[in-house]
């Protein structure tokens, strides 16, 4: 296996007293869609969050491109290359679909770049482009997964997390949500991917990991993981 | 008559504009009302005041040097006091006591320091007055209407089309998405207090060059009435406050005349609590603060 551009080494992350997450390991190589499923309330937002630096992990350490990203403010891990689309979509409802972009690229100073990039994720989201100027808050729920997709991507990062991008979305929005991830990927990206649609998610993922009540309890690629029992009896509903 | 107690009347309540975008900036990026920003409006007209009395750089760099020094004043305000508690998700009332706290410990240094007694001010661009019908202008009313119109322009400005402006409205609309942007949200409420501070000492020796007076205790009321002019508006709206320091100013210049001076200061808050019966979020509020 080549070398891991994103690897948690026994993090640890609480919420006051709450231990959310506790010592998992994880190693994500440049290039793959690796998923991380797991009920309600596993840690997985939490895992997210404590490699975007929004949380602070109590011990262990994230090492990106070999550096330890622990101690990292969330400003400095977007400007080292990790971005992540939070849950909930989380745009700015009171602007528009431009400055939410124009936000994605706000550590960015290279113009044409960002230029060239705005044009990418409009080819990526063609709905984005006709509503330009409409502000975020009026856009559909599927319309605003992918306002923070295109947000995230405007940062030009080398991994993307994405926290579980296709909550809330009708079945056919859904596919396109999931066949973007997999464009996303062709641009040579690396995708970190949170589901709960876990089928879905398994069939993209080149790996993935199951989280139970903070622990990771399996890891396989995503065909090994679709066919085990334990899984489909957890996560697919048996099917 | 009606002419001239408007013109009065404009002229005080641009300047309470002025100070009232202090209150909507600050509480656009935090959701707090920084009940030091009254005594800020006083620091910086002292900070002139000093300036142009033991140098003689002028009024015009006495200005200047207070708004530099006012601005950093507040934002150390907010990085030794307010920045920890953000630190520690306290609770907004604990930061709201602290501004109260901190406005009384700015109000008391300047009292120790230049003495609880009013002291001169040199006023204001002094031309002389003109006749416009039957308006008397006074050549000072003007400049401070030019200068606070140009400066409500800049901030403006600021908010709308620059980059530090488009991160101030997003650390508002969503703080933990800015953070996510890669946005540095305490260096976005940093500026912020500078440019708040820095705006109520341009509105202090404004002020304080048209009544040609100094004294600790100024902010007090002038901070109340522009709180009040900004919650007309609907706090954290920019051109709702410049609307909400004019009425405010405009009710004052009315009730001094028709009323009596004694009436003057109640007069902005009588109107505040009628205007917040039938539109609870101010004129220009709307119904609900999105907070995700
Ligand atoms: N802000 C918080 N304060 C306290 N506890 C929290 C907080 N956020 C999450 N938790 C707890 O941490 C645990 C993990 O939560 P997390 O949000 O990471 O789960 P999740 O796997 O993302 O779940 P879901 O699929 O529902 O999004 C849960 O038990 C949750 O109650
Ligand atoms: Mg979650």
């Amino acid at each position: 296996m080549p070398k891991p551009i994103l690897e948690l080494k026994d993090i640890n992350t609480y919420y006051g007293m709450i231990h959310a997450v506790k010592g998992i390991n994880m190693e994500i190589s440049k290039g793959e869609i690796v998923a991380l499923i797991g009920s309600n309330g596993a840690g997985k937002s939490t895992t997210l969050n404590t490699i975007a630096g929004l949380l602070k992990p109590k011990k262990g350490q994230i090492i990106y491109d070999g550096k330890d990203l622990s101690h990292s403010s969330a400003a400095e891990i977007v400007k080292m290359g990790i971005c992540l689309s939070p849950e909930g979509r989380e745009v700015f409802p009171d602007l528009s679909v431009q400055d939410n972009l124009k936000l994605g690229a706000f550590t960015r100073k290279d113009r044409a770049m960002i230029q060239r990039d705005y044009d990418k994720v409009y080819s990526l989201f063609p709905r984005l482009y006709e509503r330009k100027v409409q502000v975020a808050k009026t856009l559909s729920g599927g319309e605003q997964q992918m306002l923070a997709i295109g947000r995230a991507l405007m940062s030009d990062p080398k991994v993307l997390l994405l926290d579980e991008p296709s909550l809330g979305l009708s079945p056919n929005l859904v596919m396109l949500i999931f066949d973007l991830i997999k464009d996303i990927k062709k641009l040579g990206v690396t995708i970190l991917l949170v589901e709960q649609n876990a089928k879905m998610a398994l069939k993209t993922a080149d790996r993935a990991y199951v989280l139970e009540t903070g622990r990771i309890t399996l890891e396989g690629t995503g065909k090994q993981l679709l066919t085990d029992d334990n899984v489909r009896k957890a996560y697919l509903g048996n099917i | 008559m009606i002419l001239q107690q408007v013109f009065d009347g404009l002229t005080l309540g641009i300047v309470y504009a002025l100070i009232a975008v202090g209150y909507s900036l600050v509480f656009g990026v935090l959701r707090l009302v920084n009940f030091a920003h009254g005594a800020t409006y006083a620091f910086g007209a002292h900070i002139a005041m000093v300036v142009v009395v033991s140098t003689n750089f002028g009024l015009f760099w006495a200005i200047i040097i207070s708004v530099i020094m006012t601005g950093l004043m507040t934002m150390f305000m907010d990085r030794i006091a307010l920045r920890p508690l953000r630190a520690k998700k306290s609770k907004g009332i604990s930061a709201l006591i602290t501004t109260i706290g901190c406005s009384y410990i700015i109000q008391n240094a300047l009292m120790i320091v230049f003495g609880s007694r009013s002291k001169w001010f040199p006023k204001i661009f002094d031309y002389g007055n003109f006749q416009i019908g039957n308006v008397l202008v006074k050549s000072t009313q003007v400049g401070i209407i030019t200068v606070s119109v140009v400066l409500l322009l800049l901030l403006t400005f600021i908010v709308q089309k620059t980059k530090i402006g488009l991160a101030m409205r997003a650390v508002q609309q969503n703080a933990k998405a800015a953070s996510l942007m890669g946005i540095d949200v305490n260096r976005v409420i940093s500026f912020t207090f500078f440019l708040g501070g820095a705006s109520a000492a341009v509105a202090g020796s404004l002020i304080s060059g048209y009544y040609q007076i100094v004294n600790p205790q100024m902010g007090f009321i002038a901070g109340l009435k522009a709180f009040s002019a900004a919650v007309l508006g609907g706090i954290g709206i920019l051109h709702g406050a410049v609307f909400g320091g004019l009425v405010v100013g405009l009710a004052e210049s009315f009730a001094a005349f028709y009323i009596g001076g004694g009436y003057r200061d109640a007069v902005a808050f009588i109107i505040l609590i009628v205007v917040l019966i039938f539109r609870p979020n101010g004129l220009f509020g709307k119904k609900v603060i999105e907070k995700v």
